[in-house]
């Protein structure tokens, strides 16, 4: 029996309450409560712990500290007000959610995005990537004990949250897409910081790896810890740069491309040993690809629409609604009631930095969705941790949560 | 005219409490002081920037006063008892470790007979302390964090012994200020090597005592909250944890200076450097050690508590025990061969 089976049973088993009838005082193991308040569980996720020592006997991750009912939410908003509620679940990777969700809706009204406006989200949401890598590389070289990391990682992430506040006008919880594109088009002079970050961003790669890649006891508190197969990879669920560290080469905007993908080039890196060492050096060259990906799209930027202009859908603009009666029309019902979308149900998947993020959308040709149920990658690669850490110690625990990358935010939802 | 002032033996004792009492404070604050800009500076910002006006100069004073306004909290099921006397344990050997060092010639508190077997004692003795607080806090992450500083001071409390016996057997003394003295050239330059070899594993070994990155399991942040001070709260856990932090820094940075940089001799035997007071000679050195440790501080990861046992039982220890195989070889033969 694999070590995912046995944690796969333990869980079908009922989870604390089968943990409290095996427990045996004679044993003399500790058990601990890591979490929901702690300075490494990124937010609040709590584990239960039972140590022999500081070997981790048996880890069951707890959730639910964070619950904030948002897929719940969107039922009481109409299709384009669960925009605002969505890019808050997975906080780092705003951008994705709100993507995966327009699309989503986009797919059940059957209407098309015009290319500026792919473009312009494909472009955003790779910013958003590197932005999430940053803040990961930050909290793991944190959580080994090497402080200067975080500062170096929020550098950066400071540029290209400037950057998305110049775009969005915030540098979180954007609410910048829209089902049919993006509210706006990028500003004018958008270009200047968008080519600076291109610029430094390689140079400033190659400075975290010289920070970190080849010193030696970093190399020593990674290599063969929280390792995890390809096999208990797809058995648990486990997607993003856990299943390509681990060898599977998978990639949804590579294998069922979407937006702007199929026009722009660029490498899968994938790694063999799965443990935290492989999904560090995966999640650097990721950065790299998409710095590339970034350029490409910025280059090959079209002209035109930067959203679906259909009257129903898109509220008029300003002018329009001083001479068009039509307009006005359409104004107050998109305002008051919003668009209705077709019943059925879909579901949509991106590449989102921890993995693939789904959105599964049921309309009852309503104005509001019917359901709106979200697949978090943070949610599902958790279950992982149990099987990465078995018979592990607490040190290298921590190094397997960092390099999970897990968001608490969309873990509860 | 100096008038003639004869003092009695109580008084005496008194004068040098006064001394200790103001010395060891202002050192902490200006180690802690230059912790926070040290670090800052390596890592791209700033650090503290407006308290007290000039860098923030005063930021540790405000620190401190925030800490005074805290609530004192000892948990429910603590033994309340331990859990207080524990603070003691830690803060008043960190005073002590001071006594016998040697800042200028005639400028020691105590010039003890056995200094150096003083100084490693007594700078053991905060363990115990460590013990009592991870013990009595009821508080498994404080257990664990005690269990480990446990470890991690008898793995690395023997390095530093042995370290220190290759200057006690090359300079033939255990007072520091006799080591002082015989060291025209400093342990560090000469004998060759030796010294050197010495000085790295004590520096590495004093970084593991002092519980500081790359060597801070026993109060790994991201692992086990703050180890053994996870409940103390307000100044309880200012002088239990962050002032014999700063203060053992500097006396290890004192040791390190004393043993290996030649304290307060020039760090070269020129006549023109004799013109600076040997105090301020000790306080460079010290300052250099100071930075070392600070400097170690943000570059490193941590290690795990099994490798760290590991690097400390199979390499620091057997190459230290080498090395005073080679320093006794060095007193009995080198002496005439290079006379």
């Amino acid at each position: 029996m694999t070590t995912a089976e046995r944690v796969v049973e333990r869980f079908e088993a009922g989870g604390h309450g089968a943990y409290v009838e095996s427990y045996d005082p004679r044993d003399e193991h500790m058990t601990i409560n890591m979490g929901p308040v702690h300075p490494a569980t990124h937010g609040v996720l709590r584990l239960l712990l039972e140590l022999d020592g500081e070997t981790v006997i048996r880890c069951e991750p707890k959730i639910g500290y964070l619950h904030t009912g948002i897929e719940k939410e969107c039922e009481d908003q109409n299709w384009r007000g669960a925009v605002t509620a969505v890019t808050r679940m997975d906080y780092l990777a705003q951008l994705f959610n709100e993507q995966v969700y327009c699309m989503a809706v986009e797919s059940l009204l059957g209407i098309e995005v015009p290319p500026r406006g792919k473009y312009i989200r494909t472009l955003m949401v790779e910013l958003n990537r590197i932005q999430s890598h940053l803040v990961w590389f930050g909290t793991q070289a944190l959580d080994l004990g090497a402080m200067s990391g975080v500062f170096y990682g929020f550098r950066e992430r400071e540029l290209i949250l400037d950057f998305f506040e110049m775009v969005t006008g915030l540098r979180m919880n954007n609410g910048y897409f829209l089902p049919g594109g993006a509210w706006e088009d990028l500003p004018d002079g958008y270009e200047r910081p968008l080519s600076k970050i291109l610029e430094i961003m390689p140079g400033r790669i190659d400075e975290y790896e010289a920070l970190i890649s080849e010193n030696p006891i970093f190399l020593e508190r990674t290599i063969g810890v929280g390792a995890i197969s390809k096999e208990d990879c797809l058995r648990l669920g486990a997607t993003g740069p856990i299943a390509r560290a681990a060898g599977l080469d998978w990639d949804i905007r590579r294998d069922m491309p979407y937006e702007a993908y199929p026009e722009v080039t660029f490498d899968v890196p994938t790694a063999e040993a799965g443990d935290v060492y492989a999904r560090y050096q995966v999640r650097m060259v990721e950065m790299r690809e998409s710095v590339k990906i970034v350029q490409q799209l910025f280059e090959a930027m079209p002209p035109g629409d930067h959203k679906n202009m259909d009257p129903k859908l898109m509220p008029p603009s300003r002018a329009e609604l001083n001479r068009s009666m039509e307009a006005v029309i359409h104004h107050f019902k998109l305002m008051t009631q919003g668009y209705s979308v077709p019943a059925g149900e879909v579901y949509a998947a991106v590449e989102s930095p921890r993995g693939e993020l789904g959105c599964y959308l049921v309309s009852d040709g309503g104005t509001s969705p019917y359901r709106c149920h979200v697949r978090d990658p943070s949610f599902v690669n958790l279950q992982s941790l149990p099987v990465m850490v078995q018979d592990g110690m607490v040190a290298d625990l921590i190094a397997s949560i960092a390099s999970l990358d897990p968001v608490l935010g969309g873990v509860d939802r | 005219m100096i008038p003639e002032i004869t003092l009695t033996a109580w008084q005496i004792l008194l004068v040098k409490i006064g001394v200790i009492l103001a010395i060891v404070p202002t050192m902490t604050l200006v180690a802690g002081y230059a912790e926070h800009k040290v670090m800052a500076h390596l890592q791209h910002r700033l650090g503290p920037m407006y308290p007290g006006g000039f860098h923030g100069w005063a930021v540790l004073l405000a620190d401190g006063l925030k800490f005074l306004y805290k609530e004192d909290i000892i948990p429910e099921r603590a033994d309340r008892r331990v859990f207080s006397l524990a603070t003691f344990a830690i803060f008043v050997p960190a005073v002590m470790v001071y006594l016998v060092i040697p800042v200028d010639r005639s400028l020691i508190v105590e010039d003890l007979d056995v200094g150096i077997f003083y100084l490693l004692a007594i700078s053991s003795v905060s363990t115990i302390g460590i013990l009592m607080a991870g013990w009595s806090s009821a508080n498994k992450y404080a257990l664990i964090g005690a269990l480990r500083a446990g470890a991690q001071l008898i793995a690395y409390e023997l390095p530093i012994v042995l370290s220190a016996a290759v200057v006690v057997m090359l300079s033939g003394s255990l007072s520091l200020v006799d080591i002082v003295e015989a060291q025209n050239w400093p342990f560090l330059i000469w004998p060759p090597g030796i010294g050197l070899i010495a000085f790295l594993v004590f520096t590495m070994a004093s970084v593991a005592e002092l519980t500081r990155p790359p060597f801070d399991m026993p109060v790994a942040e991201s692992e086990i909250i703050t180890g053994a001070f996870t409940e103390y709260s307000g100044m309880r856990f200012i002088f239990s944890f962050f002032f014999p932090e700063v203060a053992n820094l500097v006396a290890f940075a004192a040791i390190g200076a004393t043993l290996f940089l030649g304290g307060y001799q020039p760090i070269v035997p020129l006549g023109v450097l004799e013109v600076i007071p040997g105090f301020v000679w000790f306080t460079l050195k010290t300052a250099f050690m100071v930075f070392l440790f600070l400097w170690i501080r943000p570059t490193f990861p941590r290690l795990r508590e099994d490798q760290l046992q590991k690097f400390a039982w199979k390499v620091l220890i057997p190459v230290t025990l080498a090395l005073i195989l080679v320093a006794g070889a060095w007193v009995l033969y080198a002496p005439e061969a290079l006379r």
